[in-house]
């Protein structure tokens, strides 16, 4: 009995995590180029109604999420837009972006709140490893997002650290100087990553609207989009971390409710506050034990301009 | 050949400083503007209606001062932390630890004389949010650890636990069901001008926008945070004490974002619930950055985002979304960020030979 309510909660994380997984791999790109884009949460909300929206006008959810891929990165492209080109303050164009992602959804999904989605996404079973007990149940009978979100964070981490790509994003997000003489162009590396950033929000958005919910509803993302913020941060802006820490977010949401069902009495404000106390935590040890910024890219949310050099 | 060319400028008119924001704000309207009328709604009809929502009647322009306070408390609150360069984007949840330590004093005190209580109110919002802008104060002062995400992450532990006393300890039993604290002693409201919702705390944010200006213009202590703001090296070689002016900072900071949340209980909600503030921190964060942190334009700036806020409740009742307005608001962020470069550069049209 035990074991089941343990595997049907792990199973629950895995699904909770998800969305997460995919905004916070995309603002982990960003912010290793160095672009802090605090404008995750109203990216994954334009995701999310988009992705509704195309689902239910083409009857196929592939298609809703790769509009919700493409609104994604064409909202990110305006944070983009201001802080590389413009040179504009981050923190206020993220945060500038969060306020129109929640405006524009709410908007445009006025008309599909609470409708249910036309297009489903099933659960696919991985032929002999979903037979494992137990394990196979938790980890190997997910819908196909749930193992793209997996996958694209290990394609992640090779492209960063074991591609020629992923040495120039890390050296743009290091020390820009230094990449621009070498002969980078850091603008362009810092647009692409800002751009791929916005498109994973989407894609989390999407997810949560397509497969989670499944419905539109106003502000659904509910804060995941700081969750997805706290977890770069959780996660030492190393993807494979990354995948850990989304399945611990996940978890801490899939407990709020699972361990009322099983009687436990906690209110789940106070796992609420677990996730963000964890990153205080993590950030905290890191930098006393790193005497910088905690592996953060030295140029985060910094400006590159060829004539201050 | 025709080439643009970005060049930095040496020095700005006056017609360009109020005319790039300007330029900037009618660009906002416009692009959302071409939304509406797009998604089937009259532009000039729905700019109008907000107009008149925000300052159409006295009652209209008492609520947009309603809405105005919080918005001028936090965004002073957060300005003294950008002088210094720290990003203190945790506003809401130190407003929110203000509220709840008020609203403690208002519980648990009712019985006392209404200016003690007041007081007592105010001593303890400003200690609740002095306490969650101290830890991040401290963490980067000592430790160097990055405010900006301390504080953005201490926001949602503190809307989490006002959720908590809401819901459990601290929920009306008479409330059927809601999540609200019982409602404080007459005691505890704060007084109001005449029958309008507009309340002292509008005097108190006047105070605190004066005190700054003093403090900051011809104080020792004021040209110190201005020192550490453009470099702390030079302000230590200079022998200023930075990591404890860091804290300092962020205690007043903090303390300042919780007597909002002190204000709010006190003079608008009259008991602690959840949703005593619609962002009003983060939006705080924004009123700072376009006042350019002065602490008179703060007072300006707040009480034109407010209007925005009431202005779009009016068109509510027309069948508008509010989430309208929240586009407007972030749209005319954008184009002030954009503007903003126009501010700092000169855009010259160069002719080039061709080859």
């Amino acid at each position: 009995m035990d074991n089941i309510v343990i595997a049907a909660l792990l199973t629950a994380a895995i699904v909770a995590g998800t969305p997460i997984l995919f905004a916070a791999l995309g603002e982990l790109l960003a912010e290793r180029s160095g672009i802090l884009n605090l404008g995750v949460e109203g990216m994954m909300l334009v995701g999310a109604v988009v992705g509704f929206i195309f689902t239910i006008k083409t009857g196929n959810h592939w298609y809703g999420f790769l509009a919700a891929m493409i609104s994604g990165g064409m909202t990110a492209l305006i944070h983009a837009f201001i802080s590389i080109t413009l040179k504009g303050n981050q923190v206020v164009s993220g945060l500038a972006l969060t306020i129109f992602g929640t405006g524009t959804s709410g908007f445009l999904g006025k008309a599909y709140q609470g409708l249910p989605t036309s297009d489903p996404v099933t659960a696919i079973a991985i032929p002999f490893l979903s037979d494992i007990p137990i394990l196979g149940r938790i980890f190997f009978n997910h819908d196909p997002l749930v193992y793209i979100g997996f996958i694209l964070a290990i394609i992640f981490w090779l492209v960063m650290y074991r591609t020629k790509w992923g040495l120039n994003i890390r050296a743009v997000g290091e020390n820009p100087a230094a990449a621009d003489a070498v002969g980078i162009s850091v603008s362009r590396v810092r647009y692409f990553c800002t751009i791929i950033g916005g498109m994973m929000a989407g894609l989390g958005g999407a997810y949560l609207s397509l497969v989670y919910a499944p419905s539109w509803q106003e502000n659904m993302t509910a804060g995941r989009g700081w969750i997805a913020v706290a977890l770069v941060i959780f996660a030492l802006w190393n993807p494979l971390w990354a995948i850990a820490g989304s399945y611990l977010f996940g978890a801490v949401e899939a407990m709020t409710f699972g361990l009322q069902i099983v009687g436990i009495k906690i209110s789940p404000f106070f796992l609420q506050m677990l996730p963000y106390l964890f990153t205080i935590l993590v950030l905290v040890i890191v930098t006393i034990k790193m005497r910088q910024d905690a592996g953060a890219p030295s140029a985060l949310s910094v400006a590159y301009d060829r004539e201050e050099r | 050949m025709i080439k643009a060319k970005m060049i930095k400028r040496q020095y700005r008119s006056l017609s360009v400083d109020i005319g790039v924001p300007v330029f900037s704000i009618l660009l906002a309207f416009v692009v959302s503007g071409a939304f509406l009328y797009f998604s089937g709604f009259d532009p000039g009809e729905t700019f109008l209606r907000m107009f008149k929502g925000a300052f159409g009647s006295s009652y209209a322009i008492a609520e947009t001062i309603v809405k105005a306070i919080p918005l001028m408390l936090a965004g002073l609150a957060v300005s003294l932390a950008f002088r210094m360069k720290l990003w203190n984007i945790g506003a809401e949840g130190q407003l929110y630890m203000g509220a709840f330590a008020a609203s403690w004093v208002a519980l648990t005190c009712g019985h006392l004389s209404s200016w003690l209580l007041l007081l007592l109110m105010f001593l303890a919002g400003f200690l609740g949010g002095a306490v969650w802008g101290f830890i991040p104060g401290f963490l980067r002062g000592y430790w160097q650890v990055n405010e900006t995400i301390v504080t953005l992450m201490l926001n949602y532990v503190a809307i989490s636990w006002v959720g908590y006393l809401v819901f459990g300890p601290w929920k009306d039993p008479a409330s059927k069901g809601f999540p609200l604290t019982p409602r404080f002693s007459d005691a505890a409201y704060l007084p109001t001008f005449g029958d309008s919702r507009v309340h002292l705390g509008l005097l108190i944010a006047i105070v605190i926008a004066l005190i700054f200006y003093l403090v900051l213009r011809y104080s020792r202590w004021g040209y110190e945070i201005k020192v550490i703001g453009e470099s702390q090296n030079a302000a230590r070689y200079a022998g200023m004490n930075v990591a404890r002016n860091i804290v300092l900072v962020m205690i007043i900071s903090g303390g300042i974002a919780g007597i909002t949340g002190m204000i709010e209980v006190s003079g608008i909600t009259h008991r602690l619930q959840q949703d005593i503030s619609p962002g009003y921190g983060f939006s705080a964060v924004i009123v700072a950055w376009l006042a350019r942190l002065h602490p008179f334009s703060i007072i300006l700036v707040a009480f034109l985002f407010g209007a925005l806020l009431v202005g779009g409740f009016g068109v509510q009742t027309f069948g508008i979304p509010y989430s309208i307005v929240l586009m407007l608001e972030g749209s005319i962020l954008f184009f002030l960020l954009a503007g903003e470069f126009l501010l700092r550069y000169k855009i010259v049209l160069v002719r080039k030979e061709v080859q």
